[in-house]
């Protein structure tokens, strides 16, 4: 098997795993008890507070525990807005949001909320100017991802970051892609909430976090108990904790070595497949993307058709056409950036890892050539277009 | 998530391809949806389907419903033709999961198609055909 689907989920590295296990049978204390036996697992708990911080440059009490980067969101964009009504009830996003952003944004849509969809240009990168041009009175809040699931683009958080603050704006993003995978600093990028996943990392599934600036007052999400300063309740999930800060320490040592190694087989990925595959394009930013992210459209097929033969050749990836996302329209972040729907069909996501070998790449190329040309002669596009070009 | 049938029509399909001359041809669906299916059918004197091609851009499930369309209206008369309607060929494929009936009514479009753009070309009646939405052969021609 070849695994070229890391944006969906990673492996759960050996190291993670051996750091997770005894907090399953023998360290199985509720963190949160009194006695002694709990006193270990909290404190392994806290030790991976500091971890997954350290990350992102943050402090350990301005991180809190979820159960993944879908419920950080929700909780991120819907509290915000519920915390500051009062200031007003405009938010700004982008067109390209995962759908944990894009779906709260429109269910807040219709508790009275206004939002503003800032579009991206043809690489995936929002448009700064509209940002700005986006913020009012009333906002209070921007949301706007560290790196895209599909397309791989990084978002310019920096500038971002500059116009929230001049604003008096609170800034989210959903770093759920980025976390682990390329440097992020929250000061730096004047973030006041960020959300993360264990497993997009070679962490567990089923633990995530947000984190929020110290003195951003937003309210809890989850009610119930007095875990996490009381803004999140529930038993603290001590193996998928201390999996993520384990996973967080494994980033951290290997980062710079790490977006080297898997950018340079995506390079090449790209390149042979540019190269050998005709009325192929890359999709998202040429230099500014997720070392790991290689999306691709191919002209006169469809995407469903080719993950089957991939499939059947051993190789796991992944598409944004339709027929994979259950509904008539490719997806949104595909159009977006302005293909038009039958190109957006025709896509492609390979996701590599720090595992992923060249072999691995010159295996996938060679069987994808032989799959696209496959699937070109069985279609009528293909057919229409051949006899344009012949007269 | 398909049938073995389904997956075994997708792997191996039946009838790939082109007829020079045709008696009819159709072409149905959109780019914009994600299918477009274009059947050919080659029908001699005594209205018999000797010979039946098509070409499909879609998912699993289009290029498998096409084929097995091929399938069920070759060596049929136009009568019989019009009798293999979407529930046919789901039935024929051991059915498909609910996202996907689509395509086998595409695929009964299909026929039709061809059916009519041979009865066109004619200038004869096929009782119970109805004209076939609205060719997108224009729209491609426009895109490409």
């Amino acid at each position: 098997m070849i695994y070229l689907d890391n944006a969906a989920t990673t492996k759960v590295a050996e190291d993670v795993f051996a750091a997770m296990k005894p907090y399953f049978c023998e360290q199985y204390a509720n963190p949160s008890a009194i006695y002694t036996f709990a006193g270990k697992a909290m404190k392994a708990v806290d030790a991976a507070r500091k971890s997954v911080a350290e990350l992102i440059g943050a402090q350990a009490n301005e991180i809190y525990f979820t159960a993944g980067g879908s419920e950080s969101d929700n909780w991120a964009v819907k509290a915000a807005a519920e915390t500051y009504k009062a200031k007003g009830k405009h938010i700004i996003t982008s067109t390209i949001e995962h759908h944990a952003v894009l779906h709260t944004c429109q269910y807040l849509e219709k508790q009275g909320y206004e939002v503003t969809y800032v579009n991206v240009d043809e690489h995936g990168v929002v448009k700064l100017d509209e940002l700005a041009a986006a913020v009012r009175e009333d906002t209070v809040l921007i949301s706007i991802m560290a790196a895209n699931n599909e397309i791989g683009t990084i978002q310019p958080l920096k500038e971002i970051g500059e116009i929230a603050r001049k604003n008096g704006i609170l800034f989210h993003t959903d770093a759920v892609q980025a976390y682990g995978h390329i440097p992020l600093n929250v000061d730096a990028l004047g973030i006041d909430m960020l959300s993360a996943s264990g497993h997009k990392m070679h962490g567990p599934k089923g633990i995530g976090l947000l984190f929020i600036r110290k003195g951003v007052r937003i309210g809890a999400y989850m009610h119930g108990g007095a875990q996490e300063r009381s803004r999140r309740a529930g038993t603290l999930n001590t193996p998928g904790i201390v999996g993520m800060g384990a996973a967080a320490c494994l980033a951290a040592s290997n980062l710079g070595e790490n977006m080297k190694k898997v950018a340079a087989i995506r390079d090449y990925l790209i390149r042979r497949v540019l190269e050998e595959i005709p009325y192929s394009r890359l999709n998202g930013h040429p230099v500014d993307r997720l070392p790991g992210n290689a999306s691709f459209c191919f002209r006169f097929i469809e995407g469903e058709s080719l993950l089957i033969l991939l499939d059947q050749k051993g190789i796991c990836a992944s598409s944004g056409s339709a027929c994979t996302s259950g509904s008539l329209d490719p997806s949104h972040v595909l159009l977006a950036i302005g293909l038009p729907h039958e190109t957006a069909h025709g896509s492609l996501r390979l996701s590599l890892s720090e595992e992923t070998t060249k072999e691995e790449i010159d295996f996938t190329v060679e069987e994808l050539k032989k799959i696209v040309e496959r699937l070109r002669s069985i279609s009528p596009l293909y057919e229409d277009f051949c006899r344009n070009q012949e007269g | 998530m398909y049938s073995e049938k389904v997956m075994d029509h997708f792997n191996n399909p039946r009838n790939v391809g082109e007829i020079a001359n045709p008696s009819g041809v159709g072409t149905v669906g959109n780019a914009k949806c994600g299918d477009i299916m274009r059947m050919y059918l080659e029908i001699d004197d005594d209205g018999i389907i000797k010979d039946v091609k098509f070409k499909t851009f879609g998912c699993g499930a289009a290029v498998a419903t096409s084929s097995m369309a091929t399938e069920l209206v070759k060596g049929k008369n136009i009568q019989q033709a019009l009798e293999v309607t979407n529930k046919a060929v789901m039935d024929a494929l051991d059915g498909l999961p609910p996202v996907k009936v689509h395509c086998s009514l595409l695929a009964e479009e299909a026929i039709h198609a061809a059916l009519w753009d041979y009865a066109e070309k004619n200038g004869i009646v096929i009782e119970g055909l109805e004209k076939p939405a609205a060719d997108i052969e224009e729209k491609i021609a426009e895109e490409y």
